[in-house]
């Protein structure tokens, strides 16, 4: 079962490795656990170029891609899934362009390996709008307020912006200025900005 | 960033063994840069930074996420709180019993990293965070012992702004960055960790090693090991408590100074100070020579001047961290200061 393991590897098509099912990858696993026990030595690891079948729920639509375990979520979702509306900035977790919402939470897709991820729900700016096309109320109000210049960081502040008024930080401008300190605009757009959030967590009921 | 292999573990029990099982497949030796070639993934906030940067270079990880619902639970007692090393930053900082009896925890929380960064990393991995030294975070350094053992420090006559004057070698300066940590130093906490023999509890401020000639090896947990709990005993001290830090920008920045204050207090006087200092040391720092200053005496500005002067009396200072000798005995007075004043 190693052995195989690691030619299949090895010599499987990427179009090939899609086809083998989630339960061969979880046996691996269990078969890798198992070895804590005893036979260390005869349960060689996994082909590490091997890719892994993945699974991940963007926006509410399932997608299963095959990916090396290096990939972030970010990556996952720019080149895998196509969703491209969320950044790459720094790639090292300083700027907050890549924030994505993970069940829930705000996020760095950056710093996050998409096979670790799970089942979780992933939602990005994509995902915000209704079906009509009526913008999520955060959106209009960076559109009223002129929080932009160039736009690149805007997908991130707008999903950190609605993390920061759900978890009830929005109350003063200088405690949106502390929550929101983990996304850079190097347009300086800050001022209307914190005018955005204060403006939608009126409109978001927060 | 290297290829690595990745498995997930549903219990601390399988994620110890799966991790003992790799380091025995791949020869249990310390071959990258000095660590083991298997790691723990949590968070993931520090760990996929330096993976990036390959600082670190790990053959395989072995993820903790599934342990958030059955090992992220935060408990408060009338003995003290018992935390599941995979809570979250922005979970223990939020949580309103923390907030009002152990202010020093909240606050050295909130004000570490962005609130994203607080989202995703644990307790756990926030204490093993590793130094913000740019030579150790830049390979095209060779210099680096913590990175690359034996090699030297580029640190030592390099721009070393941000380095330690307190608890440093002459092997490795580097600070140690996080916040969180000196609450717990300060507060006396202890950890449980579970690993290849089983559980044992180990006291917190045992956790980090002081660099001398192997700042490559940074704790004493040993290989296997996994942090499941961090307990923080009550006491008359951790209502009137608070983390001071002190920044180059005011938000969303590492320490350059900064001090965790605990006072138990009555009429005045001080029964018992606790001290934690960061920004300035190589590991979190307890500062006993203080307390001891303070402990049976009011609290004035003299002898918070004292008590500070006498937390940095070894202090040694390269060529451009000699203002951190100043700046951390200032961060202190102020936070006792503060700390009187606080309702208990």
């Amino acid at each position: 079962m190693p052995e195989s393991d690691n030619s299949r590897g090895a010599a499987l098509s990427r179009r090939k490795f899609l086809g083998v099912s989630a339960s061969t990858a979880a046996l691996s696993l269990v078969g890798d656990a198992a070895g804590a026990s005893g036979s260390a030595q005869e349960a060689p690891l996994r082909d590490p170029r091997a890719l892994m079948d993945t699974v991940l729920k963007v926006n509410g639509v399932r997608h299963q891609v095959a990916l090396d375990e290096r990939t972030t979520l970010l990556d996952a979702l720019r080149d895998h899934v196509g969703l491209t509306g969320s950044k790459k900035g720094c790639d090292h977790g300083q700027c907050g362009a890549c924030t994505v919402h993970v069940a829930g939470r705000r996020t760095l897709s950056c710093l996050t390996l998409a096979v670790a991820v799970g089942g979780a729900e992933v939602t990005t700016i994509e995902g915000l709008s209704k079906a009509d096309g009526a913008l999520h109320p955060m959106q209009q109000a960076f559109i009223d307020n002129d929080a932009f210049q160039c736009g690149y960081c805007t997908p991130g502040q707008i999903m950190s912006a609605i993390g920061c008024v759900k978890e009830g930080h929005a109350r003063s401008d200088d405690e949106i200025r502390e929550y929101m300190s983990g996304n850079l605009c190097r347009c300086a757009a800050y001022p209307n900005i914190v005018a955005a959030v204060s403006q939608a967590k009126n409109s978001m009921g927060g | 960033m290297e290829p690595f292999t990745y498995e997930r573990a549903s219990t601390p029990e399988l994620a110890s063994g799966s991790l003992e099982s790799a380091l025995a497949r791949m020869g249990n030796e310390r071959t990258v840069q000095g660590r083991w070639p298997a790691e723990y993934l949590a968070g993931g906030t520090t760990l996929i930074d330096l993976m990036k940067l390959e600082v670190m270079r790990p053959r395989h990880l072995v993820d903790l996420g599934e342990l958030r619902e059955t090992h992220g639970s935060i408990k408060v007692g009338v003995d003290g709180l018992k935390i599941g090393a995979l809570a979250t930053m922005a979970q223990t900082a939020e949580h309103p019993d923390i907030a009002r009896n152990y202010p020093v925890i909240a606050q050295s929380l909130v004000l570490a990293a962005s609130a994203q960064l607080r989202n995703m990393a644990t307790l756990g991995g926030n204490v093993l965070q590793r130094t913000r030294c740019n030579y150790f975070r830049d390979v095209s350094w060779q210099a680096c012992n913590k990175r690359n053992p034996g090699s030297g420090c580029a640190a030592l006559e390099g721009v070393n702004r941000l380095h330690a004057v307190l608890g440093g070698s002459q092997d490795c300066i580097a600070t140690y960055p996080g916040d969180f940590a000196q609450a717990l130093t300060a507060l006396d906490a202890t950890i449980e960790v579970l690993g290849p023999n089983g559980t044992r509890t180990m006291a917190f401020v045992d956790v980090h090693r002081m660099p001398g000639t192997t700042p490559n090896i940074e704790t004493n947990l040993a290989p296997g090991e996994v942090i499941t709990v961090f307990n923080v005993p009550a006491g008359p001290w951790t209502r009137r408590s608070l983390y001071l830090k002190i920044r180059d920008r005011q938000s969303y920045e590492f320490a350059l100074a900064s001090a965790a204050v605990a006072l138990d207090m009555a009429d005045g006087v001080v029964r018992g100070a606790r001290i934690a200092l960061g920004g300035v040391a190589t590991v979190p720092w307890r500062a006993r020579e203080s307390e001891a200053m303070l402990a049976g005496k009011s609290l004035d500005e003299q002898g918070a001047k004292a008590a500070a002067r006498a937390a940095f009396a070894d202090a040694k200072a390269r060529e451009h961290n000699a203002y951190k000798i100043a700046l951390g005995q200032e961060t202190l007075v102020r936070a006792l200061l503060q700390a009187a004043t606080m309702e208990a």
